[in-house]
């Protein structure tokens, strides 16, 4: 009686389970699928091999959104430090003001960027006025760079800022006590602690850099593609959708190795 | 040293902001050039305003976000409460990380591998037309329900195994003992909960745009297919009028709460 | 009828008489009233994840009663109170409410309500509605549920604090409610898991005589777990001693304190000088080198036993007149008395006297007949009644609740 009351309580998940079930793992058992056979449905090697072609894409996708997590990192570690370091009212303000954008959807906030960079834009006719002569932004590396540190740029702050917020305020007088400098402690008390909110800073904005097809579409100007554009066309027609499965499988395991090795690295930091 | 760090972080907030606050002063410029300033209006507006798409669009937007962070809400928090009754750890463990595979993965994959099933289970049925708001529902359903178990589960795995326990032993049922005292003491998570799946809802695009068919536009996608035509400022009046209603939503929700939802948004 | 319902029926009927009759008496004296069995556990075994937490538990609880679980962390006495209120279920054994096997009723179908060990109010309501809980289950008219509630509060000494935020509240107060909460329905049997463990020493000792108090009051048996033997005593009628997973004792605080079964119960209740002795003849015992009166018979001559001496019963005399002879180790002022640790023989005695004794005096003891305690040897002898490593600090530990119990 007690065992069937029990079992009941467990039923409650199981509209859940079923979900999970119909809809997440049956969908990446599709991707799998279609990696592995042809528009006939039939067995093949070849969107494997396909794959070559778009080796060249996938080093851009990753050096891109390596370095605009890089930097994402070195600027926002600083201003979650200096953040947590505020008065408690102007922290709230700063992390509203931070979040706000993040709530803003990514396409306006590409889309004004590129309104700012465009050749005609923002930034050219201010250039313009004062004669400094045009800049030639959109299309190239470091726009997109630029982009997508500033579209992610929160995501990193954020973990980042709550991890040192609620870090013990003794711990850092301590290691003043014990003879730390400013820069000191810093380095060797706040940095180690707060490691697990860079790690989801730094898994937060990796994860929509590599995979972003916006960016690169507004950014970019079309001069070059990322993987997520490469996925996105191939979408565009039936014909190609296998080919689009198996790079969305290589993309999805690179992103979970990452995150699996990611985590694995924090558990033995915190160990 | 502080005024370093004082305008280290004025700096960042200004980059931060100046693509909105650009965005914002063209959206009343009265000619489509997005170089210069050339006069105050409200014609983008009117223009805005003067299409049907975009209030289709947000009526699209409002339903698809409201049944999707209802439905995944009662699902999820369901699922938070009965997984605590398991014990073997491997399954609950398992149906765990399946449940964040949404949240871990890359949007374009899970919204491309949904769309293979959509099409597959659509040819099964004969059906025309594959993706729409059903499709669409399932898919936003979907990648909101991790968000809801994570702010759910710590809110049950923190309250003391001993309410629910005097409850029972007062004379509740175990269901009575459920709405009685459990729900009341989750329902700070279920409602962050909600929160969070409905502006996810609100704000998805890359999922949306792979699911969804010809004849059910979001917000979001109606964006996106603007700035595929030529640049026009009716795109800065809409983005400009998002940004307002999310500003007011979030100094609501910042006074009212206490940034419960994005903080939960944040620790992955 | 059957004759099987018949039968049934005069036993009843008996019952009811017998009741009616005694509790006639009840006023005059309590050992007049023969209560009745109102709880019985028979034994109980129960395991958590290959780990034995109830052996074989036979225990019988009459109606009325104080009765304590007392004993260290880990020694099943919550799993036990948790099988009475139907939060756990036995993996072998049975139990009864007034002779009717409950082991399937679920914890709200039991007329047997509990006071947690963190109280467990619910945040979500005031005062008045936390009491009000289980007669808004009821759904009584509200005018009733008003009236008893007023009552309640005024029994546990909290008549206006109806719309207080029980969150708000001190631990002692929170505990009262709880309290009026678990009564407020009437139940026959009020389970209480360490109450009073969170509120400060000063709070205990007033709640101790108000809980008391109240049972006196209401007449509901009263089953109480707590590891403060010193409370258990005082509060009892009786007290059931358990270690490691097994009752070791059962009987009225007078009982335990003076006729220990064997050293753990010793140990754990007062303080106690465990030594190992021989068993000459009935009335004579040898220890420590020295043969004793004592008032203990019944043991085959020549038997191993451990003897208890409690520290207060031990006096200080001359070397000359004493029957055993010692080396002072140390001496702490305790207020009313001296604790002396004194080495006799290499074992190291605990001795309470108000006279005070020099550290490295050498001094006599004597001990009367009636203060020596022989117990039959056990799993336990030998472990414990030696106070060569004491120290307050470790025996706080010792008595320390620890997550889990």
């Amino acid at each position: 009686m007690e065992k069937t009351r029990k079992n009941l309580g467990r039923l409650i998940a199981a509209p859940h389970i079923l979900w999970s079930v119909l809809f997440i793992l049956a969908p990446l058992i599709f991707v799998v699928y279609y990696t592995f056979t042809d528009a006939y449905g039939t067995f093949t090697w070849e969107n494997i091999f396909a794959l070559k072609e778009h080796a060249n894409t996938f080093l851009i996708s990753v050096s891109l959104s390596v370095i605009a997590t890089f930097i994402c990192f070195l600027v926002g570690y600083p201003l979650a430090y200096l953040i947590a370091g505020y008065k408690e009212k102007s922290q709230k303000i700063m992390i509203t003001l931070l979040m706000l954008p993040m709530w803003t959807n990514l396409l306006i906030r590409t889309y004004s960027m590129m309104a700012i960079m465009d050749d005609g834009g923002f930034l050219n006719s201010i250039l313009g006025a004062l004669n400094l002569g045009k800049v030639h932004l959109i299309g190239t590396k470091g726009a997109v760079i630029f982009g997508m540190v500033y579209d992610f740029l929160p995501y990193m702050v954020l973990p980042i800022y709550t991890i040192i917020s609620k870090l013990d305020k003794n711990l850092l007088e301590a290691a003043r006590d014990l003879g730390c400098n400013p820069f000191q402690v810093l380095w060797k008390v706040v940095l180690p602690l707060s490691s697990g909110g860079i790690i989801s800073g730094i898994t937060m904005v990796f994860v929509p850099s590599i995979s972003t097809f916006y960016i690169s579409q507004k950014l970019g100007g079309g001069t070059f593609e990322l993987i997520g554009d490469t996925i996105e066309r191939q979408f565009q027609n039936v014909s190609t959708y296998n080919v689009g499965a198996a790079i969305s499988l290589v993309m999805m395991i690179l992103v979970l190795v990452s995150l699996a090795v990611m985590n694995r690295f924090t558990k033995e930091e915190a160990s | 040293m502080k005024a370093l760090s004082r305008i280290y972080t004025a700096l960042i907030f200004i980059i931060l902001y100046i693509p909105i606050v650009v965005l914002m002063l063209f959206s009343f410029n009265s000619t489509a050039n997005t170089g210069d300033l050339t006069g105050l209006s409200l014609y983008w507006y009117r223009e805005l305003f003067s299409s049907p798409d975009t209030f289709n669009a947000l009526k699209n937007t409002l339903v698809l976000a409201v049944s999707a962070s209802v439905i995944s809400t009662v699902i999820g928090t369901a699922a938070a409460v009965g997984l605590c009754k398991f014990k073997k750890n491997f399954f609950k463990n398992s149906v765990l990380s399946v449940t964040n595979i949404p949240m871990m993965n890359p949007d374009i994959v899970t919204g491309i591998s949904m769309m293979l099933l959509f099409v597959f289970l659509g040819t099964l049925l004969g059906r025309d037309e594959k993706l729409g708001f059903t499709t669409l529902l399932i898919a936003h359903v979907t990648f909101c329900l991790p968000y809801v178990i994570l702010s759910v589960r710590p809110k049950i795995l923190t309250m003391p195994r001993s309410l629910p326990e005097a409850a029972q032993d007062l004379g509740c049922t175990p269901l009575q003992s459920f709405f009685k005292v459990e729900l009341p003491q989750i329902l700070p998570g279920v409602i962050s909960g909600f929160i969070l799946a409905f502006t996810l809802s609100l704000d998805d695009f890359v999922i949306s745009y792979f699911t969804t068919g010809n004849d059910f536009q979001t917000l979001p996608l109606l964006i996106y297919s603007m700035t595929k035509k030529e640049v026009k400022p009716d795109i800065y009046a809409l983005s400009t009028l998002m940004i307002l209603t999310v500003t007011v939503l979030l100094i609501l929700s910042n006074v009212s709460s206490k940034e419960k939802s994005t903080e939960r948004r944040l620790t992955l | 009828m059957s004759p099987l319902g018949k039968r049934f029926l005069q036993a009843v009927c008996l019952r009811a008489y017998r009741f009616l009759f005694f509790s006639k008496f009840s006023g005059k004296g309590e050992a007049l009233v023969e209560h009745k069995k109102i709880i019985e556990l028979q034994n109980i075994s129960k395991e958590f994840e290959d780990e034995q937490v109830l052996s074989s538990i036979n225990l019988d609880i009459y109606d009325k009663q104080f009765v304590t679980l007392l004993g260290p962390s880990g020694c099943g006495k919550t799993t036990t109170l948790r099988i009475v209120g139907g939060f756990e279920t036995p993996d072998q054994g049975d139990v009864l409410f007034e002779g009717k096997r409950i082991n399937d009723v679920p914890a709200h179908k039991r007329s047997i309500n509990t006071v947690f060990q963190k109280y467990a109010l619910f945040p979500h309501l005031n005062v008045f509605e936390n009491v009000a809980f289980s007669l808004r289950l009821q759904k009584l008219p509200n005018a009733e549920i008003i009236k008893r509630v007023k009552e309640m509060l005024e029994l546990v000494a909290l008549k206006g604090f109806e719309r207080k935020n029980v969150t708000k509240l001190s631990g002692g107060q929170q505990q009262r409610v709880a309290i009026a909460r678990a009564l407020i329905s009437h139940p026959r049997v009020l389970l209480l898991d360490e109450p009073l463990g969170a509120l400060d020493l000063k709070l205990r000792k007033d709640m101790q005589n108000e809980l008391k108090k109240i049972q006196k009051q209401t007449g509901i048996t009263f089953i109480y777990v707590t590891h403060d033997q010193e409370e258990a005593l005082s509060m009892s009628d009786v007290v059931v001693v358990m270690a490691e997973g097994k009752i070791q004792q059962i009987g009225t605080p007078t009982d335990i304190y003076n006729e220990p079964v064997n050293a753990f119960v010793a140990d754990f209740i007062g303080e106690s000088n465990i030594v190992d002795g021989i068993m000459n003849e009935d009335y004579k015992v040898t220890f420590s080198g020295h043969t004793f009166q004592c008032v203990d018979k019944g043991f085959a001559p020549g038997e191993a036993v451990d003897v208890v001496v409690r520290p207060e019963d031990v006096d200080v005399v001359n070397v000359a007149d004493g029957m055993l002879q010692g080396t002072v180790t140390s001496v702490t002022f305790k207020g009313v008395h001296y604790e002396i640790i004194v080495d006799i023989g290499g074992f190291k005695w605990m001795i309470q006297s108000t006279d005070f004794v020099d550290v490295n005096a050498n001094i006599g003891i004597f001990i009367e007949p009636d203060a020596i305690h022989i117990m039959k040897k056990s799993e336990f002898s030998g472990q414990y009644g030696d106070y060569s490593t004491f120290s307050d600090e470790i025996e706080e530990l010792g008595n320390s609740e620890t997550v889990g119990d």
